[in-house]
């Protein structure tokens, strides 16, 4: 009993709080992709310049959020998701449109967005320092530790407020997101835009407004993703820059253009790095007897070891571009 | 220019519905078109025939404002339009069909037509309802992606998404290429039933003897200028035009 309860909370807690900020970092990278045609880059960094903004309004009004009883960080995220969308729109204008302008090849705006990413990372570093901070200012980070009504059933279910936000925020994005994308005039002119610019112009749809939302949303979800991570864990200028390879290997998982993909994507990938890195030893203890006497279990059976997890989303991204290069909801071919 | 032969057309001295003078344009430093002249009134059905490489799509492309041109004019109504782009020739009531690629697959047959609706949103019911009328096979499959579909319901989805707007010329390039000799007719049947309703059309066809038959007016180009330019009628009675142009 206790070696599940040791895999729900090393597994599928675990497994669903890296999946939901894969998830939502995954779907901005593919709208981008989708409306413009490139892989941007610099999506984690915006991530974390909305967790940073998270950080500046949370210390600067600490007490926010105790009036309501909600984490100051959380009273805060809207408006750190305005300010990345507009950061968003406002480096678009400043880097991506003249690129686009001059009508180059999607790898030069790829490199475009490398750039980009070390101006960010800069600046937060210049503003933020090098180390980790808690967004919990002010707050105490509440853990929940839910015992089960089994006999022998010793240790907990833990979960950590943050994470129950995270859960319900993922839900509702994806929520709020398919309901944009299939009954607003603007979103199904968004999925107009990703299958054929040219008729979408030719139907009278702006594609530079298009365009502008496209980064409105990626900038907003971008900071939910990276608030949701620095909550869960601590907010660092270099935190979700080392998320950008899952991120890909999500969105492109689930098919590159494909927002439904990228969300399956995102807890593909989640999952396949939690289990990869879990102990299988604790699952299998109990059948111990049942074993022949000569197999004895290693006290460490996880397929990689934590400190290598990163090499799990890359091998998925090898596996699904050798097998599938288009992804399980059949996207765009990069 | 020709004279005003056809029955359908204004009283004398009527601002045409669409008059390009003189029209030279093309891609890069490359001009494809060396002078074209088109007039079409309110109500015509006006039809581009001619050789492969004549200019007859890059024409219609130019009127879209898909292209650059660099002398001459275009007028539609009377207001100079040539290099305004796409998005405003459709505020202004024109419609354009490519020949490829002209549906978005992913969306529904309903959503492809409501983003032709998509400058004037509060017509789309109205307007559903008139072009499931016009293409009744779509009414039924309008929940399926239009990449779904066969080539002549792809066609009828394209022609559908540009009249959603409402538009009063409608530039249609190349509508029955690659469909069967059936849905060739069907599409040749709508285009008349769409002018019956009070919409000009300019179309480029590569069937030209049946484009020729339902045309008011036929432009035959060549080498990006007109060759011939009469009633649909008259070119098709016209032996020189036949035998240049029409395969004898």
């Amino acid at each position: 009993m206790n070696e599940l309860v040791f895999f729900i909370n090393n597994v599928v807690i675990a497994g669903s709080v890296t999946g939901s900020i894969y998830a939502i970092g995954a779907i901005g990278v593919t709208l981008i992709f989708s409306i413009m045609r490139f892989a941007h880059f610099a999506h984690a960094d915006m991530m974390t310049f909305g967790a940073f903004m998270v950080l500046l309004l949370t210390t600067a009004f600490p007490a926010a959020g105790t009036a309501i009883g909600v984490p100051t960080a959380l009273i805060m995220l809207p408006l750190a998701m305005v300010l990345t969308a507009l950061l968003a729109v406002g480096i678009d204008k400043a880097f991506y449109k003249p690129l686009r302008a001059f009508g180059v090849k999607p790898i030069v705006m790829v490199i475009g967005s490398l750039g980009v990413t070390l101006m960010l990372q800069g600046l937060i570093r210049l503003f933020a320092g090098t180390g980790g901070q808690s967004l919990y200012v002010g707050d105490r980070k509440e853990i929940f530790r839910l015992g089960l009504p089994f006999e022998g059933a010793r240790a907990p279910i833990v979960v950590t407020e943050p994470q129950l936000y995270l859960f319900v925020i993922t839900i509702a994005c994806v929520v709020a997101l398919a309901l944009f994308l299939n009954r607003s005039r603007l979103g199904k002119a968004m999925r107009a835009m990703s299958d054929n610019p040219e008729l979408a112009q030719a139907s009278g749809i702006n594609t530079n407004t298009i365009v502008a939302v496209t980064w409105v949303i990626a900038g907003g979800l971008a900071a939910i993703a990276g608030t949701l991570l620095s909550l869960d864990v601590t907010f660092k200028p270099d935190l979700s820059f080392f998320l950008l390879l899952p991120i890909f290997a999500a969105a492109i998982v689930g098919g590159v253009g494909h927002p439904y993909g990228a969300i399956a994507g995102g807890f593909v990938v989640g999952f396949a790095e939690t289990l990869a890195v879990f102990n299988w030893n604790v699952l299998l203890r109990p059948f111990q007897e049942s074993f022949p006497a000569w197999l004895e279990l290693p006290s460490n059976l996880a397929f990689v070891g934590t400190e290598y997890k990163i090499v799990v989303p890359f091998f998925i991204l090898v596996a699904i571009l050798v097998w599938r290069p288009t992804g399980l909801f059949k996207g765009k071919v990069i | 220019m020709t004279s005003n032969t056809s029955p359908k057309a204004g009283p004398p001295g009527a601002t045409p519905l669409l008059c390009a003078r003189d029209v030279h344009g093309g891609y890069g430093g490359m001009n494809i078109l060396n002078g074209v002249e088109m007039t079409l009134h309110a109500d015509e059905v006006g039809v581009i025939v001619g050789p492969n490489g004549a200019g007859k799509s890059t024409m219609l492309k130019a009127v879209f404002g898909l292209l650059n041109v660099n002398q001459g004019e275009i007028l539609l109504k009377g207001e100079p339009i040539h290099n305004l782009a796409p998005n405003q020739l459709v505020k202004r009531g024109m419609g354009f069909v490519p020949q490829e690629k002209n549906v978005f697959p992913s969306l529904s047959v309903k959503e492809n037509l409501e983003m032709g609706a998509y400058l004037k949103p509060h017509n789309v019911k109205r307007m559903l309802e008139q072009v499931y009328e016009f293409f009744p096979p779509l009414k039924e499959k309008r929940h399926q992606s239009a990449g779904e579909l066969s080539g002549g319901q792809r066609q009828m989805v394209a022609m559908g998404r540009a009249l959603m707007a409402e538009p009063t010329l409608l530039l249609l390039d190349e509508p029955t290429a690659g469909l069967s000799p059936l849905y060739m007719n069907e599409i040749f049947d709508r285009v008349k039933k769409i002018n019956a309703a009070g919409v000009g059309i300019l179309m480029v066809e590569q069937n030209a003897k049946q484009a020729l038959a339902i045309a008011d007016k036929g432009f035959v180009l060549a080498a990006g200028q007109n060759r011939f330019t009469d009633t649909g009628a008259a070119l098709l009675a016209d032996p020189d035009v036949a035998r240049s142009f029409l395969g004898g």
